[in-house]
């Protein structure tokens, strides 16, 4: 299912430091043509349908259709992500929509505790760090 | 990879690229759950002055097998005892496994999960009066942590909420080892070995596939942790549809390869992962066999696998076949069975499922219990939800055809292929688990090679980790390190080759290309070299046809493997003339380079282990079943890089936790 972008709606992220569906394509697909400042998959057949590009891009530029060798025409699948929800429209090649809400995060983006100020005590232990926070005591096997 | 007669990357690649030198302590090579595992706990060890760097060839917000997101946890352990745990992994992987490493995972996979759920990924709970509840209703029971109940489909799957998984991962890995020391766009290519130390590892080379350099990283200690391998056998879908793999498209053996060159020690690369998914789409089924309660028929409408030919076929395969739970590899052969007799294709029978559901549940129950289906999609393979409505495809009223998909190779699914790496310095671990680095310590998780570690799918032995299991291994091998470095603080690492030499190695396709594209009217086709492209079909044909891939029903002999090394040993001749024209070009090149050398080595064991070990995920035809007389073993590689030669042999397994 490559993904593609509406020539109309995409500006090129003009105004911002990085192209969105660049920066975040995990196979390097979606590049930017400087000369027409807009983007295109570059390599339709290597992309995996992940949705990254469409569920980032600023402008809803950015669809998918359905792989060309086994997927019919007609259809389309579309996320909106929001802070603490996706919502996804489903449409069937009969014209049938079906939508659809799931919670993403419960936290504020930007809030996941790293525990920034936790120091580990014993290197020479196998606990993890929050292990030992926790006072967690390693379980040993009944052995054969 | 489909480039067109031109060079169409808008990032074009130059002779002489910038050189960027880095030396740190600690390298994360990687950035999926269990790279991004390792970045959270470095700091929490590392001592004031040490350094660390983590190099992702992708951007960490999606990069790794979770990009597109989870909808389950496949691994928590929660009430069970770890012990079952490993019991479970043994029977899946017809008994040969590091029962070492699985139980010493077992005992802080839960800790990982619970992080993802104090950062904000949302798990199903079970209310009071036992209904379902998501991760934002769910809340209100507390945390797992605290003791509220998940929502199992299987003893150890919890359901979650998962489309961000990766991203709330990612955030607090970034968060805990600062942006300032990570690389994204890099890819690392090569490890190198320590000039004067034998056995040690020294450090890292790679590019920026965003701009012309390459970078030479020195470390003291370094987590190779960059996923399996995918598109190393022919997909059931050649056209656009070749990217829709089960598995991340982007995963290209990096993690084996860069290892094995450097000398260190491979277990089980024979084994390999074909999954029964959704046809085509490869959407997940195991919801729909655990939640739903679905049951695949054969193509004339036989619930198959409750037959007593199927019995009686699982039976050959005792201990393993008879258990409660059949190993995912044997459940593939009884499909495979059917398939092979004409009597497929095999169907998901969701519209008996879900009328059976209908049958006890309300009205907004049922309508729950709809999107709960779709999300299964949505949250994970995105393009089956697409698939289906294409189709047409409302689950309640047309079922579905499910198929095992070409091979995968990895180490933290339902598979076990990866380096052999050291168990925990505990004393319940046998010896022969252990291994001692030159100071005569052990250090968890590290291969034969001194100060390199792995994790995820890159450690052999021990599969159903999945994406918790792969975290919680990142931060196991990641405390490892930090003593490792403590203990080698002196170290002062140099690398086997001249500045001149990497940079002549890293971008030998561009410089190839560069001396030769004039030369022909239409730059992809040129006697004097040959683009990735060409390669990766090539590579992906004749696995498919002599490597036991779907066009021969999974099966290979002992000729066919002979035939099929040999073509690997030209197609090794033919990557000196790799030409990349641009920058993502200069990627498929190292990425086909890493697809050969792995499968060679998925290859090579499969010729050395004569049996069957894995009927439903490939067939040595010359010998059939399970012999084990000779093969209740490890089998091992060893590439030798001195001498370009390899070793297989035997280790023995050894049984810690009781039947």
């Amino acid at each position: 299912m490559p993904s593609f972008v509406i020539d109309e709606k995409c500006d090129g992220c003009k105004g911002g430091d990085k192209t969105a569906c660049m920066y975040i394509c995990p196979n390097d697909l979606m590049v930017l043509d400087p000369n027409a400042m807009k983007a295109y998959n570059q390599e339709p057949n290597q992309c995996w349908e992940c949705f990254s590009c469409v569920k980032i891009c600023p402008t809803q530029a950015i669809e998918v259709r359905g792989y060309s060798d086994f997927v019919p025409l007609g259809s389309s699948v579309m996320p909106m992500l929001g802070t603490e929800d996706v919502m996804w429209t489903c449409k069937f090649r009969n014209g049938l929509i079906k939508r659809f809400k799931f919670p993403i995060r419960t936290t504020p983006e930007g809030a996941a505790n790293a525990y920034p100020d936790l120091k580990g005590k014993d290197l020479d232990s196998e606990v993890l760090s929050t292990e030992e926070a926790d006072g967690y005591t390693l379980k040993t096997p009944q052995t054969v | 990879m489909a480039l067109p007669n031109k060079v169409l990357g808008e990032l074009k690649a130059v002779k002489d690229p910038e050189v960027e030198e880095r030396e740190v302590d600690i390298l994360i090579v990687g950035g999926g759950m269990a790279a991004t595992g390792a970045a959270f706990e470095a700091k929490k060890w590392m001592s004031e002055g040490q350094t660390v760097l983590m190099v992702d060839k992708a951007s960490l917000e999606r990069s790794g097998a979770v990009a597109q997101g989870l909808s389950a946890i496949n691994t928590y352990i929660g009430e069970n005892a770890i012990e079952d745990y490993v019991r479970m992994v043994r029977n899946d992987l017809m008994g040969i496994v590091r029962e070492d490493l699985i139980y010493d995972l077992g005992n802080h996979i839960d800790d990982s999960v619970h992080l993802f759920e104090e950062w904000g990924l949302p798990m199903w709970k079970l209310s009071e009066d036992g209904k379902n509840m998501d991760g934002k209703k769910g809340l209100k029971m507390g945390t797992l942590k605290s003791g509220a109940t998940p929502v199992r489909t299987g003893k150890w799957q919890i359901m979650i909420n998962g489309e961000s998984y990766k991203r709330i991962v990612a955030e607090a890995a970034k968060l805990a080892i600062g942006d300032e020391n990570i690389l994204e766009r890099v890819f690392i290519v090569e490890v190198l070995l320590e000039a004067n130390k034998e056995n040690q590892i020294a450090g890292a080379v790679g590019f920026s596939v965003r701009e012309n350099k390459v970078y030479i990283i020195k470390c003291k200690t370094m987590l190779v942790a960059c996923g399996g391998a995918v598109n190393i056998y022919q997909p059931r879908s050649v056209g656009e549809g070749m990217g829709r793999a089960w598995y991340p498209v982007w995963n290209a053996g990096s993690t084996y390869t860069m290892c094995m060159k450097v000398g260190a020690e491979l277990t089980m690369m024979e084994n390999r992962f074909t999954p029964a998914r959704f046809k085509d789409g490869y959407g997940p089924v195991g919801a729909w066999f655990l939640l739903f309660k679905a049951k695949a028929l054969n193509g004339l409408g036989e619930a198959f696998a409750f037959s007593d030919a199927a019995k009686a076929e699982l039976e050959k395969y005792a201990p393993y076949g008879t258990a409660a739970v059949t190993p995912t590899c044997l459940r593939n052969h009884l499909m495979l069975v059917e398939m092979k007799e004409g009597r497929g294709p095999i169907i998901m029978d969701t519209v008996t499922a879900l009328a059976d559901l209908a049958a006890k549940l309300d009205k907004k129950e049922l309508k729950h219990l709809e999107s709960e289906a779709w999300e299964d999609f949505l949250d994970m393979t995105c393009g089956q939800a697409n698939l289906w409505c294409a189709q047409n495809c409302e689950p309640e009223k047309k079922n579905s055809e499910i198929m095992p998909t070409e091979p995968y190779l990895l180490g933290s699914h339902s598979g076990c292929c990866g380096l052999w790496v050291s168990g925990p310095d505990l004393d319940w671990v046998p010896d022969a688990y252990k291994i001692k680095a030159a100071n005569g310590k052990v250090y968890n998780r590290m291969t034969t090679v001194d100060g390199l570690f792995s994790s995820g799918d890159g450690v052999g032995g021990s599969g159903h980790k999945f994406s918790s299991g792969s975290h919680a291994e990142g931060r196991m091998a990641m405390k490892a390190m930090v003593r490792f470095a403590r203990d080698n603080a002196d170290f002062a690492p140099a690398l086997s080759m001249s500045k001149e030499e990497i940079v002549d190695l890293v971008y030998k396709p561009v410089r190839t290309y560069l001396e030769h594209c004039a030369y022909t009217t239409a730059v992809d086709i040129n006697p004097n070299y040959l683009k990735p492209e060409g390669m990766a079909f090539r590579l992906m044909k004749a696995t498919h046809e002599y490597g036991a891939g779907t066009a021969t029903f999974y099966q290979t002999s002992s000729k066919n493997l002979e035939i099929v090394m040999d073509l690997l040993q030209v197609m090794r001749e033919d990557c000196e003339k790799l030409a990349a024209g641009d920058l993502h070009e200069l990627m498929r090149c190292w990425e086909i380079f890493h697809r050969i050398w792995t499968v060679e080595s998925h290859l090579r064991h499969i010729q050395f282990r004569k049996e069957t070990r894995y009927p439903g995920f490939y067939y040595q035809s010359d010998y059939p079943g399970q012999d084990d007389a000779n093969w209740f073993c490890f089998t091992n590689s060893k590439y030798d890089p001195k001498a370009a030669k390899w070793e297989m042999m035997k280790r023995d397994y050894i049984k810690i936790i009781p039947d």
